[in-house]
Formats: structure tokens, C-alpha cells, sequence
């Protein structure tokens, strides 16, 4: 049954992705809640990540998927520094468009990419990794099966480690006191204020979480994608459609938002044509947009509230 | 004065100068028409774009569509791109200018990327990644080419300033500021901002028909460029100074002619981007109004320096 | 003799809460209507669905004997309509001047007449003085009177004055009731929103009063003042 078979694995493919997705939009979705601002530079903190994840492979042999222990602290202090040095003196600053702070992050995506230009070469990067072509199949686990279905190695251990770091997260944001605070500031700066969170110190946190969460992503690309400098602007371009099916500022939307996105791509790219993929990006980003503005986020709220 | 001024430059090609400084005088007149243009519906307007290069994609590939399918001079591209941006605008403003703040942002980016796509996988219509390429440029010399630029750019300076200073640049800037006090004041929003966004396109439209005859080669990573082109015309009119008649002016200028200087910098070189990047870093946080609007702190600044 | 402002039954949810419930009134030609009630009655959102901001979920709005109701606001305005804000909106980075010409360009046909209309009401403001200043550094007394001003501009037969007197100082506040007054004298009919029970009750030709969304009472200044469960939703119980 062919047909079935390509169905199925295009969902799975599209379902492993979206894990890698979904932590791509959950960095974007928790600046763009506590922060109210929409980071432009955040595929270009992604590619950062790459770079810092490839050149452990290459000079220290060190496996992607352990280089998160490394890249993720690193993206943390970046982001931190970034929040501090650039985005906070913006608060203070007074002009006739509202939207300088997107324009900012703009320009801080540029300058990123064109220093990866500059320094690492436009030249296309992988981590060829020994287990690189390594994968599951359905006919192993189930011998009689009459369709086969393969998962490869990277995909899953990709998407089990997405899925790790989400529920670290949850966790972090449900029951530590700074999650908390974080989530306070995100639902009424003033209200937290007053209760003594410290919000200042909770933004510069939550860029660098958010900065975090997507070096973690960028090192769970790297085995299964080429690295160039211009791959930041398609993935800022995944992180924002992600949110914005997911609902702006929802962590839990953004997590379906991945899974949503990823599904719809991958189906999109069998059925349409690979070339055709990101336009299928845009089409459904305005579709959402129009028929569903609040996101995901939006029919839970309405669930909530109609009980 | 602004009369002066061009007729100034209208005698600019009869100078002695080199094709390549001919060829930078052009970019900048052609970049001042995108740059106001692109003011008149994010500066004063309100209504911030990241994605005209949609208008000048549409507008290059208006002409050279003509010239490649239809056979006829790529300066047929001038009229039709008029009706084909307009067309578009009405269609894209339909979707688009009922959302508010960062949705439309967002999606202006998301129109622009997805034009580009388009025309690079529609290559029946288009030619895809090999673009057009006009066998026989107008004119070999570029004296021509300059006079029909600063031509285009005096009409948009015209025009721009004729809608500022009309009922349309009042009802523009109150959608800008409070979008629901202008409602209750009789203004229809829905129709000025459709307005506004339509001129805007359609001029930007013009220059990048002009850019196709002018080059003589277009193709989708250039004209539909996000940075190259929807983030420069931002950039143009940040640095020259948002809202104001004169800042795409000065902007473009000082643009153009930074992109070369960083291009003549052997080291350099490649690194202009990430010089607009620092630019434009330091232009938001301190001269938030850019030259033109900011012109008195800027002078502030100096008259501080003198006096220590 | 049919009302200017008729509002039969109107009912506005937001999710699963009711705003407003079944509320019906009329205003008649050339009165002050005062619209009073503890916070959080639903007078705002009245005011946003008779402007058109809303669409009522039920019931309906007429002006001037046709249906408003569903209307944009524009449309409404245009019709003769139109009112200020509680949290006063200026547009901010325009002169007063221009604030009141942008909305003057309403019934003008030339900028002349624009700024000939916004002249006559800056000087029937009082704001004439101000008219270079930016509106942003108006203080709060003229930003109220300039809302009031850009209303006037739009040449409307009816106008919502949402609070236009909360916040104000003494002198301000006479300043601002003496406008309302000059404003009815004009032949303009006034609907009222207002905290301060001594100016709605003097210059008040009837009053509603809202509570959780509908309507408890309607009448006289001197009616609703001796009406004990207005006293009541307003002052909570009187221990008796």
C-alpha cells in the first residue's frame, strides 16, 4: 500500500520535525510574551549556535547532540548581553515608529550573518556523524507488517531531545520561583512589579533563555542540515510562523504551532514539490493571520471559557 | 529652493564624469524615489513595511515580463507596472491592513519572501533563477538613463509632498497616531490606509521598472531581495529621518554612498552588510529621527563639542 | 416625534461575561442625557457600542430613525455622531491645532475651510492660546477640552462626552461645564458619562443609571437622586 506508506511517513517525518520546530518558536514565543518584542534576529542566533556546534565537531570531535551541554550556556550569555547592551537602551528612547525595536533586531541579524560571512566563509558546513545514516525500520520492530515506515536515528534522537528540553522548560516556567516570576511579568509587567519581581532581571533572563532554547535547536539541526550563513532568515522566518499559528506570546501554543507547521511542510513538500515548501510557510502563516488572528492559543482560551 | 536644487542636478550629466559615478548617481535618485515612497506609508503613515521589495519586484518584473514574452520595449513596463502594483495592492491591502502592529509587519516580510519564491519556481512566467536579460540596453551611456531617474524622483517628490500637505497627510498622520480616534472622527481608515499603501507601491513599483531597463538584467534573488531591498529602503529612510520630506533624501545618499566606500575597503569588502547592521543599531537607539529629524540634537552635539 | 438616539434592548457579551444586558433609553433632540452608574456598569462599553466600536450582540441602535448599529465608526461619525474618550486619545505628535483641523476636514471641502472650522472651535474651547503646542504636552485640562474641541469639529448633532470632566481641578472643571453649556446652547444634543454627581446632576436634563449592565433606573435629576436603590448600588447598603 503505497500510498498509506507515503502518507504515514510524511506524518511521522513532519511530526519529528515539528519537535525541532516547536523549540525554535518556544524561544520566540516566551521573548515575544514577557518582552512584548518580536525578534527578528532569532534565526541568526540559531545559525550562532550551528557555527559554535560545528566547529566543536570539527576541532574537538565533540557530538552534537552533547555540544547543547556547551552551546546552550554560551547562547544564554549571548542572549543576556544582547538584552543588556542593545534592546534595553531602546526602552528609553523616544521616535515617531513604534516598530524601531523589529528594526533593531534586523539590524542585529545582519551584522550576525555578515560576520559568519566574513569569518567562517559562505562555504555550506555539515557534521557528517558516524551514525549519520543510521535508521529504524517498521519491518524490524514488526515482521510482518505489509507497509514500510523508516524513522532515522538523527530525526528521533533530534526530536526526543526537543521534546526533553520543552519539559525541562515546562517545569522551570510551572514550579521554580524565577519560572514563575517569568511567567508574572508576562501576564502583567505592573501587577509583578508590585509584587517585588525584580522584572527588569526577568527580561534580561528570558532573551537568554529564549537565545538559549535555540542554540539548543540549532545544535539538534546541525547533523541532519547544511550550514551556510544565510539559514538564519528561514529559520527567524520558522520561528515567527510558529508563533503566530501557535498565538503570539504562548509557549503552549508555539508547541503546537511547531508540530502544526512541520506537518503541514512536510506534506506539502511530498505532495506539491520540495521548491514549493516555503511558500506553503507563508500560505499557511496567512491563513492564519486571517481566519484564526490568536493563534492556537486562542481556541484553548475559548475552550476554557465557554466550560 | 527645491526647485534649485533640481536644476541643479539636471546638469549634473553634462559634468565630465566617470560611468561609475554616473552609475552612483543614478542608484541614489533611484533609491530616494523607493525611500519616499516607502516613507509615505511607514513614516507617516504609520504602517511599517518589510516587504517592498514585493512593489519593486513586481515593478522589474512588470517590464521585463514585457519585454521577454511580449516582445516590446522594456519601458512599457513603466505603465503597466502602475496597473499590475496597483492590482496587487488593492488584493495584498484587502489581506494585510486589517491587522494591526507586528501582524502587519510580519506579514509585509511574509508577501515579500513569498513573491520571491514565486517567481523563482514560476519560471515559465518568469525565468526563474535566470532571469531577464535585455539584449540591447535604450542607451549605452547612462546621461539618458540619469535624466529619466531624476525625472521619476521630482514626480515623487511632488506627488509625496502634494499628499502631506493635502486632507490625505492629515487623515495619513491620524491613523498613524490613534488609529481608533481617527475612526471616530469620520476618517475612513480601511480606505486611507489602502490609499497609502497603494501609492507607496505603485512608486516603488516605477523604480524598480526603471531598475530593469536601467540594468539591464533582473532576476528573484535581486529584485525580491529581503535585505538588499526591503531592508534597505527601512534603513534609507531611518538614517535621512522618518516623516519628514527631505529624509529618504539624505538617506539615500548617505546609504549609497557608505555601501561603496565599505566596498572599496580592501578588507572590507564584503562587510557592508554588517556595517548597515552597526548603522542602523546606532541609528534606533540614538538618533531615533534620524538626520533630518534629529537634525538639532546633531547640531546640539557639535555646538556642545566647540563650546568644551 | 421620534428620539435622535434610540437604543431598544441592547445586549453586548464578551465570552461568557455580559457587559450589558437588555438595555433599552432614548435621547431626545437638543437634551443632556446623563449615563451614570458604579464602575465597571457597562457606560463605556455602551458609549463604544452606539459609536460603533462594537456591534451590540443583541438589540439594536438608531440614530436619527434609521439603524446605526453594525455600522464603523466612520460611518457613523459621518451620519452626525460623535463622541470623546475617557482615556483622552490625542493624536499625539500633531499640534492641537492640527488635531482639530484633521477632524474639521470632516464637513470642509478645502484646507481653508478646515482650518477656518478649527479655528472657530479652538477660540470655543479655549484652546486657541495652545494651538502650536503639541498635543502631548497639553496638560490634562486642555487634552479634555481638546477632545471635546476635535468632536465638535465633525459638526455632529449628537455628542458622547465620556468623562470629559474626571481628573479636572476645580477651575478647569467649571472651565469644561460652562463648554458642555455653550455646547447645548449650539443646538447640539449631549449624551454624558461622568463621575462627578454635582455636575451630572446640575447639568443633567434626564438620567440613566447602569449597574452590572442594565439598566436600574431612568428619569429626572431630582427622581434618580431620591431614588433609594440608586443610592444604594452607588453607596452599597446604608445601615438603617
Amino acid at each position: 500500500m503505497p500510498k498509506l506508506e507515503v502518507f504515514l511517513q510524511t506524518l511521522i517525518q513532519g511530526f519529528l520535525l515539528g519537535g525541532l520546530y516547536a523549540l525554535i518558536g518556544l524561544g520566540m514565543a516566551l521573548i515575544m510574551g514577557v518582552m512584548k518584542i518580536i525578534n527578528l534576529a532569532h534565526g541568526q542566533l540559531m545559525m550562532v549556535a550551528m557555527y559554535m556546534a560545528f566547529w566543536l565537531f570539527t576541532l574537538r570531535h565533540v557530538d552534537p547532540y552533547l555540544s547543547v551541554v556547551l552551546v546552550v550556556p554560551a547562547m544564554f550569555l549571548l542572549g543576556v548581553g544582547i538584552q543588556k547592551f542593545l534592546i534595553n537602551p531602546l526602552q528609553r528612547v523616544d521616535s515617531i515608529m513604534p516598530q524601531n525595536q523589529i528594526i533593531l533586531t534586523v539590524g542585529i541579524g545582519m551584522v550576525l550573518t555578515n560576520l559568519a560571512t566574513l569569518f567562517f566563509s559562505g562555504d555550506y558546513r555539515s557534521t557528517p556523524v558516524s551514525y549519520a545514516t543510521k535508521a529504524w525500520y517498521l519491518s524490524d520492530l514488526w515482521k510482518g507488517s505489509p507497509i514500510e515506515l523508516s524513522v532515522s536515528y538523527k530525526e528521533l534522537v533530534s526530536f526526543l531531545v526537543a521534546a526533553a528540553i520543552t519539559l525541562a522548560l515546562w517545569f522551570f516556567l510551572q514550579k521554580t520561583d524565577t519560572g514563575k516570576s517569568i511567567r508574572a511579568t508576562a501576564q502583567d509587567r505592573d501587577a509583578a512589579l508590585l509584587m517585588g519581581v525584580n522584572v527588569e532581571r526577568m527580561r534580561v533572563v528570558t532573551f537568554g533563555i529564549g537565545t538559549a532554547l535555540v542554540g539548543a535547536a540549532g545544535c539538534l539541526f546541525i547533523p541532519a542540515y547544511y550550514l551556510f550563513p544565510d539559514l538564519g532568515g528561514q529559520f527567524t522566518t520558522i520561528a515567527f510562523v510558529v508563533t503566530i499559528i501557535g498565538g503570539l506570546g504562548s509557549t503552549t501554543g508555539a508547541i503546537f504551532g511547531g508540530l502544526i507547521l512541520a506537518i503541514f511542510e512536510s506534506f506539502t513538500a511530498t505532495y506539491i514539490g520540495m521548491g514549493w515548501a516555503t511558500v506553503g510557510r507563508f500560505v499557511i502563516f496567512v491563513a492564519v493571520l486571517i481566519f484564526l488572528p490568536g493563534g492556537v492559543a486562542s481556541l484553548i482560551r475559548s475552550k476554557k471559557l465557554g466550560k | 529652493m527645491p526647485l534649485a536644487v533640481a536644476a541643479l542636478l539636471a546638469l549634473v550629466p553634462l559634468l565630465p564624469l566617470s560611468s561609475y559615478l554616473m552609475h552612483i548617481f543614478i542608484l541614489v535618485i533611484m533609491w530616494s524615489i523607493i525611500g519616499m515612497a516607502w516613507n509615505l506609508l511607514g513614516g507617516f503613515t504609520g504602517l511599517v513595511s518589510f516587504g517592498h521589495a514585493a512593489f519593486f519586484g513586481l515593478g522589474a518584473y512588470s517590464a521585463g515580463i514585457v519585454y521577454q514574452s511580449l516582445g516590446w520595449s522594456g519601458w512599457w513596463g513603466l505603465p503597466i507596472s502602475v496597473v499590475v502594483v496597483t492590482l496587487f495592492s488593492l488584493v495584498m491591502g484587502f489581506v494585510v491592513l486589517r491587522l494591526r502592529g507586528p501582524y502587519f509587519n510580519l506579514s509585509t516580510l511574509a508577501i515579500g519572501e513569498v513573491l520571491r519564491v514565486s517567481a523563482q519556481n514560476l519560471d515559465k512566467l518568469t525565468q526563474g533563477d535566470l532571469g531577464i536579460l535585455i539584449k540591447q540596453r535604450s542607451w549605452t551611456d547612462k546621461q539618458n538613463f540619469y535624466w529619466v531617474a531624476l525625472l521619476m524622483a521630482l514626480g515623487t517628490y511632488s506627488v509625496v509632498k502634494g499628499l502631506v500637505g493635502s486632507r490625505l497627510g492629515y487623515y495619513f498622520v491620524a491613523i498613524r497616531e490613534d488609529q481608533d480616534a481617527a475612526e471616530s472622527l469620520g476618517i475612513d481608515t480601511t480606505l486611507y490606509k489602502t490609499v497609502a499603501l497603494t501609492v507607496s507601491g505603485v512608486l516603488t513599483g516605477l523604480a524598480g521598472a526603471f531598475y530593469f531597463n536601467y540594468m539591464g538584467y533582473i532576476d528573484p534573488k535581486v529584485v525580491f531581495d529581503l535585505p538588499g531591498i526591503s531592508i534597505l529602503a527601512i534603513m534609507i529612510v531611518m538614517v535621512g529621518g522618518a516623516a519628514t520630506l527631505t529624509g529618504p533624501l539624505v538617506g539615500s545618499l548617505v546609504m549609497v554612498l557608505l555601501a561603496e566606500w565599505v566596498r572599496s575597503i580592501p578588507k572590507l569588502g564584503a562587510a557592508h552588510m554588517s556595517v548597515f547592521g552597526v548603522l542602523l543599531i546606532l541609528i534606533i537607539i540614538y538618533l531615533p529621527n534620524g538626520l533630518v529629524g534629529d537634525f538639532g540634537k546633531i547640531r546640539r552635539l557639535f555646538a556642545g563639542k566647540k563650546a568644551a | 416625534m421620534t428620539a435622535l438616539l434610540e437604543a431598544r434592548g441592547v445586549s453586548r457579551f464578551f465570552g461568557g461575561l455580559a457587559a450589558l444586558t437588555d438595555v433599552s433609553f432614548s435621547v431626545e433632540k437638543g437634551e443632556i442625557l446623563g449615563l451614570i452608574g458604579p464602575n465597571g456598569a457597562g457606560k463605556t462599553t455602551m458609549f463604544n457600542v452606539v459609536n460603533g466600536f462594537y456591534a451590540p450582540s443583541r438589540g439594536e441602535v438608531f440614530f436619527k430613525g434609521q439603524r446605526i448599529s453594525g455600522l464603523k465608526p466612520h460611518q457613523i461619525c459621518q451620519r452626525g455622531l460623535a463622541r470623546t474618550f475617557q482615556v483622552v486619545k490625542p493624536l499625539q505628535r500633531m499640534s492641537t491645532l492640527d488635531n482639530v483641523v484633521a477632524s474639521a476636514y470632516l464637513r470642509s471641502k478645502s484646507k481653508a475651510e478646515a482650518l477656518a472650522k478649527a479655528e472657530e472651535i479652538l477660540k470655543f474651547t479655549g484652546l486657541w492660546e495652545e494651538r502650536a503646542l503639541l498635543s502631548r504636552g497639553l496638560p490634562l485640562g486642555s487634552r479634555k477640552r481638546l477632545e471635546i474641541a476635535r468632536a465638535l469639529a465633525t459638526g455632529p448633532d449628537l455628542l458622547l462626552l465620556d468623562e470629559a470632566c474626571a481628573g479636572l481641578n476645580p477651575s478647569e472643571l467649571d472651565v469644561s461645564i460652562g463648554i458642555i453649556r455653550k455646547i447645548k446652547e449650539r443646538g447640539i444634543t449631549i449624551m454624558i458619562i461622568e463621575h462627578h454627581m454635582k455636575v451630572i446632576m446640575s447639568i443633567s436634563d434626564r438620567i440613566v443609571v447602569l449597574t452590572y449592565g442594565q439598566k436600574l433606573a431612568e428619569g429626572t435629576p431630582a427622581q434618580i437622586s431620591a431614588n433609594a436603590q440608586v443610592v444604594k448600588a452607588y453607596l452599597g447598603e446604608t445601615d438603617e
